[in-house]
């Protein structure tokens, strides 16, 4: 089988996320980069689909230059084939980066053979669109279902064709899904336990030839004017006691707050 | 012209999102000089009718189509999208839940329309202005948006719930609509329940360990206290990225938003990752060795100790 995971270059947050001067992004001075919590275990997905089923796995990113970083990590775990869509900028708008990502899927899969699954982040750890992944899909004609937990493909399935089961948490467990191949899915973070890189695999991802790509892609109708930070609620912090002795303090507040009687 | 609200439900269960979703509405639609009407889709969605209206809905329009008895987000955002062009409403509005937020971008790409996810505050003028959430909370981006009909999900939490008016009832519309062919797809196929009774989105107290309870068997003393209270335990990513718990329990950017009467924090050190899921809580009880940790500093109330002197201690006398 054929899989595609798109992945996106973001800064690595400490405990603060810094602003630069003009407002217009993350002060990524001090900060490392790496790649959406959700993706990385997406990555892992896909090379676990390629274990289970054999075939070629591909990674797509949209973002700057640096982004070639995140396809060598690909390649390091197990990815076999990269694609950088060189955008010069990481801030470009859902409407344009999923008309940019479909091209490029056109592409690849016009070269290569098409994809049966197409695995996206649920949603991205900076900007947070929630949609590459639903409009890419849909411009290519593919079922897709976001906030994947839980995936089984059954290459056979009951003489349907190929099929790809999805499961959902829910508040008490899991909706399932059961979506005919090829097809697409957005997946959270805990679906897979990302692996580390071998030594093997590091020497690998360095002979990689990533596939650098343009996009005429033009801007969608939503504009970023600046960021801010929002403000954080201010509380004096009351110090109820100190270790054990501060017990009865605990329960006094449970009480007022209605939750003991 | 409306303000059209897509009504979140579970076969026929309202979700709670939704009635922030129409609080957010009607600030909208005050702002434009229209109405907020709500959109129902499935056969017997149309019992929440009247709570639509109870919550500022003029208009409830129905989609009865029964291949929509159950979810499934092509559909609905077929439905959406069908229903945006027989009405041609000034604005849609949903919430920003995993369901609000896929329904919208379905609808969006059928309508070929910009769709803005997380709105916490929008002025209306030709272009709109919109204040939404970035980085899972940490960040708020003003944007501008150009769009002929304004696609938006509310943020959780940015919209306070207004008081229900008694005796509203609701002016119901039938509508029909066209579904995409690919709709039945992507439908909900079974259902497996793992758990019965409160969970973190609705546990009334959420007792969430970090790195300081230690190892998986360090979560007892909060598993006991929970039992007293009738909560429900959490934990922050260093504790699932250990193994010391499963993932449906992380509470944060990546995990669940929760949002108790209080969360009591035990051996967090508030990372932002943590933190932006966690903020909501009414009230934060934090206890830590360290006064100085992130998480003592923004709580509300703190104990300064090691959580496993302090939660027995509370524990025994509650």
């Amino acid at each position: 089988m054929r899989v595609l995971v798109c992945v996106k270059r973001v800064p690595a947050p400490g405990a603060k996320i810094n602003i630069t001067e003009d407002g217009q992004s993350v002060d990524a001075t001090n900060l490392g980069h790496t790649m959406s919590p959700h993706e990385e275990c997406a990555l892992e997905l896909a090379v676990q689909l390629i274990e289970a089923h054999g075939g070629e796995s591909h990674v797509l990113t949209l973002g700057t230059a640096e982004a070639d970083e995140q396809c060598r990590w690909a390649a390091s775990i197990g990815i076999s084939k990269a694609t950088l869509v060189d955008a010069g900028s990481m801030d470009w708008d859902p409407q344009r980066t999923a008309s940019a990502i479909t091209d490029s899927i056109r592409s690849i899969e016009e070269a290569d053979g098409g994809f049966d699954v197409m695995i996206f982040g649920n949603e991205s750890a900076d900007t947070g669109g929630f949609q590459v992944g639903v409009r890419v899909s849909r411009a290519l004609g593919r079922p897709m279902v976001n906030a994947i937990k839980g995936v089984e493909v059954d290459l056979e399935a009951d003489g349907k064709g190929a099929t790809l089961e999805a499961r959902r948490e829910t508040d008490n467990g899991f909706e399932v899904y059961q979506l005919p191949m090829p097809c697409a899915i957005g997946v959270k973070e805990g679906i897979t336990w990302p692996r580390y890189p071998t030594m093997r695999g590091r020497l690998a991802s360095k002979k990689l030839a990533v596939d650098v790509a343009v996009s005429d892609a033009v801007p969608g109708g939503q504009m970023k004017v600046r960021l801010n930070r929002p403000e954080e609620k201010v509380s004096e912090t009351v110090i109820l006691g100190h270790g054990s002795e501060a017990a009865p303090a605990v329960v006094e507040l449970l009480k007022e707050l209605g939750l003991m009687s | 012209m409306s303000v059209l609200v897509v009504i979140e439900h579970d076969r026929d269960q309202l979700a709670d999102a939704s009635l922030e979703a129409l609080a957010f509405a009607a600030d909208v639609a005050a702002q434009l000089g229209v109405d907020v009407e709500a959109l129902l889709i499935g056969v017997d969605a149309v019992s929440l009718a009247d709570e639509c209206a109870a919550h500022g809905a003029s208009t409830v329009h129905h989609v009865a189509d029964a291949s929509l008895t159950d979810y499934g987000p092509d559909a609905y955002g077929g439905a959406v999208a069908s229903a945006a062009g027989v009405l041609s409403p000034s604005a849609i509005v949903a919430s920003g839940s995993d369901r609000g937020n896929e329904v919208l971008a379905y609808a969006a790409a059928e309508l070929d329309l910009p769709f803005v996810a997380n709105c916490l505050a929008v002025k209306t003028a030709d272009d709109w202005e919109m204040t939404r959430v970035q980085w899972g909370g940490s960040l708020n981006e003003e944007a501008r948006l150009a769009s002929s009909m304004p696609i938006l999900s509310v943020a959780s939490h940015a919209a306070e719930v207004a008081e229900p008016v008694t005796g509203a009832t609701a002016t119901v519309q039938t509508l029909e609509v066209t579904l995409p062919e690919s709709a039945t797809a992507t439908m909900i196929q079974d259902r497996i329940v793992l758990s019965e009774g409160v969970t973190l989105a609705t546990a009334p107290v959420v007792v969430g360990g970090g790195r300081g309870v230690g190892s998986a068997e360090g979560f007892e003393v909060l598993e006991a206290l929970a039992a007293k209270l009738g909560g429900i335990v959490g934990c922050s990513r260093a504790v699932t990225n250990n193994g010391w718990r499963p993932h449906a329990d992380q509470v944060g950017q990546t995990g669940t938003r929760i949002a108790p009467q209080l969360y009591i924090a035990c051996g967090i050190s508030g990372a932002i990752q943590h933190w932006v899921g966690a903020k909501a809580a009414k009230k934060i009880l934090a206890i830590n060795t360290d006064p100085a940790a992130n998480m003592v500093v923004k709580a509300d109330y703190a104990v300064i100790g090691d959580l496993f002197d302090v939660l027995p201690a509370i524990t025994d006398i509650t």
